[in-house]
């Protein structure tokens, strides 16, 4: 192999030090593994829980926010309040509220032409008790249509056992979360007595169980026809508290959200401000990789930059008689800055394979058994996007850190030194 | 006869602690296949005024042109260029690069230079060896040389780019008697094939085989 002169010294003085050399490789290859490694680890963790929030957040909610607006009151009326009377009310109470979206019809005929929403779901929300024996058991039940409900957050995927087209063709069905189930222990076909806040009960019947893989849902959560929850509520047929919405693309939401609150009077929540704090734990996590793995870059990078310089120390006479041979500065540099860019390279690319080797490796870890969570290994993003930006980590921390040594070389005075 | 190099009016200063002068007013010229000692007793400049002459140091007052270039102000790069090109060293310590193999330390400027391929510079180099009666041990680490050997491959390597002019710092001063002569004779070879050289010596002898004789005091040179 013909290499150019610069290079073929570079290579000679690399492998005339060869444990050296390796033990600068190995610092670049264990910074780089561990990055990757790290990266791949916490962004399959936040793929994960943002998997798991976005299964149960729709793109926008629509509902009638709860006002607390006291500046009248009937009291006023009530106490003849009249010139320089002074009325205070304290712990002032609505007398009665709807929490319903009036012209609930005609908002989601409007929102189901609307060109960029996939999918219109109305809900009917409570919070209802299921007896077991004398145990009351809580849980939020939801009012929907199924159809609409399945196409918003894929309930057919969910179900452990029944469809949930059962309750289109059951009287009075309910969908139960699996550990609701077995907290009241039924199954599909047995019946349940729900209780309403106003006293109203209803017997259904179970038609299918389904794990979300979070407890909230799986535990304290149900789903009944919109309209069965209607009657329960004694409420009319176009009485609904939500509207939630799927976007053809998820990611214009918080575009879409507040014209629509603007339009129909209305809240609109979008996914991302109600999942606010689970981007801020995505980026602490994000920006802690990146440091922990700077760190350890930083600590090769002096490692190199330390053998370097000794390197450099030990070859003085070298330099001198390489610059009055003829090799100018920029040679020097050259011959002396390869040799850490070398390192670094081949150090970044095992540094790279042994990043992916341990992620995979850490992807078939069977996760701890957990009731919780349901998730089988441990998660893990292969994103190549990571490996070059390992690759670029790599080879521009030893560069630098070779570049200092280099250049400190490149001034070496031959005279000083050949004089002897 | 042709004028190769030409010096005039060199004054060098050492700026320590404090200011020394240890060149003065320094002009002499050196004509083609002329073989010049510079001698004179120690610490009177010869070796400051070799390295002014070969181009590795450039802190002096004064112009050096070497075969029609003035090399006084010439850029780094030019200058190390110039001196791969032009100007052949030999030191008084043997100074090869140890790692490499000693045809490899003979190789290096020529690869520098460039201006043959790897194969031919190998064969030229081989050919230098050879006429230094090193060519058996082309292939051995010059760390593992003999004193003598190594400034026998030193000078093989200074020759290697056919320079114009050949320095040379005692070349002779490190060496044995044996060695020394070995290396008297082979600079009387160069001599007598057409070569251009400077050498600093402390042997009358040495000196001797020269066209001419420099002596230097004090940092100027007696008339
Ligand atoms: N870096 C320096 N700083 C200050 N003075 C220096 C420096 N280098 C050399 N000198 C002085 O310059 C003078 C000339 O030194 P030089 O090495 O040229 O002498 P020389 O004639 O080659 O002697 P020798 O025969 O012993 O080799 C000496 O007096 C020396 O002390
Ligand atoms: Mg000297």
């Amino acid at each position: 192999m013909k290499l150019p002169v610069n290079l073929k010294i570079m290579k000679v003085h690399l492998l005339s030090r060869k444990r050296q050399t390796i033990v600068a490789m190995l610092g670049v290859t264990f910074g780089i593994g561990m990055f990757i490694l790290m990266m791949s680890f916490m962004k399959g963790m936040n793929d994960f829980f943002e998997d798991i929030m976005l299964s149960v957040t729709p793109d926008i909610r629509i509902y009638n926010d709860y006002k607390t607006d006291y500046s009248t009151s009937v009291a006023l009326q009530y106490f003849g309040g009249k010139g320089n009377n002074l009325v205070i009310v304290r712990h002032p109470r609505p007398k009665q509220i709807n929490l319903n979206l009036k012209n609930a019809p005609g908002i989601i005929r409007d929102l189901q032409n609307h060109s960029e929403v996939e999918v219109v779901s109305p809900l009917l929300s409570a919070q209802l008790l299921f007896n077991y024996g004398p145990v009351q058991l809580g849980a939020i039940v939801d009012g929907i249509n199924v159809r609409d409900e399945d196409r918003l957050f894929g309930l057919s995927e969910k179900m452990v056992s029944g469809k949930p087209e059962n309750l289109l063709m059951a009287d009075n069905g309910i969908l139960l979360g699996y550990k609701l189930a077995n907290k009241l222990n039924v199954g599909t076909g047995d019946l349940v007595t729900a209780v309403a806040p106003s006293g109203a009960s209803l017997r259904f019947r179970v038609v299918g169980l389904y794990k979300f893989g979070i407890a909230t849902m799986d535990e304290y959560k149900a789903y009944v026809n919109l309209t069965d929850m209607q009657q329960l509520l004694g409420k009319s047929r176009d009485y609904i508290t939500d509207i939630r919405l799927k976007m053809k693309n998820m990611e214009r939401a918080p575009v879409h959200a507040p014209t629509m609150a603007k339009k129909y009077g209305y809240k609109a929540d979008d996914w991302e401000t109600v999942n606010a704090s689970i981007k801020a734990g995505n980026l602490i996590r994000d920006t802690f990789t990146y440091v922990l793995s700077f760190t350890l870059l930083l600590i090769a990078g002096f490692g190199i930059y330390n053998i370097m310089n000794m390197v450099i120390i030990g070859k003085m006479k070298d330099i001198a008689i390489l610059k009055a041979e003829g090799f100018a500065r920029k040679d020097i540099v050259q011959i002396f800055l390869s040799q850490s860019l070398i390192i670094g390279f081949i150090g970044s690319m095992a540094g790279l394979l042994l990043g992916f080797l341990l992620s995979y490796g850490l992807s078939k870890v069977p996760w701890p058994e957990d009731e919780w969570v349901v998730i089988k290994h441990f998660p893990v993003n292969f994103n190549t996007l990571y490996y070059v930006v390992g690759m670029i980590f790599g080879l521009l921390t030893t560069g630098l850190a070779g570049l200092l040594p280099a250049l400190k070389a490149s001034r070496v005075d031959p005279v000083a030194i050949l004089r002897g | 006869m042709q004028e190769l190099l030409k010096a005039e009016k060199l004054n060098k200063y050492f700026h320590g602690p404090d200011t020394v002068q240890v060149l003065y007013d320094i002009s002499l010229s050196i004509c083609e296949s002329e073989f010049v000692a510079i001698m004179g007793k120690s610490g009177c400049g010869k070796s400051t005024l070799l390295y002014l002459l070969s181009t590795l140091d450039t802190e002096y007052e004064g112009t050096i042109d070497i075969n029609g270039t003035r090399v006084t102000g010439l850029n780094e790069n030019a200058m190390a260029r110039f001196r791969n090109e032009y100007i052949g060293f030999v030191f008084q310590f043997h100074y090869l690069l140890p790692e490499f193999t000693a045809i490899e330390n003979v190789m290096l400027p020529a690869l520098k230079l460039g201006n043959f391929d790897h194969e031919a510079v190998e064969k030229n180099a081989l050919e230098k060896l050879r006429r230094m009666d090193m060519h058996q041990h082309a292939y051995k680490l010059s760390g593992k040389l003999s004193g003598g050997q190594q400034q026998r491959v030193a000078i093989a390597r200074a020759l290697i780019n056919d320079p114009t002019i050949i320095m040379a710092d005692e070349p002779t001063g490190n060496l044995d008697s044996v060695n020394t002569d070995v290396v008297f004779n082979i600079f009387s070879q160069l001599v007598q094939e057409g070569n251009t050289i400077i050498t600093v010596t402390h042997d009358h002898d040495f000196a001797r085989k020269g066209n001419r004789i420099i002596e230097m005091a004090d940092g100027r040179i007696k008339t």
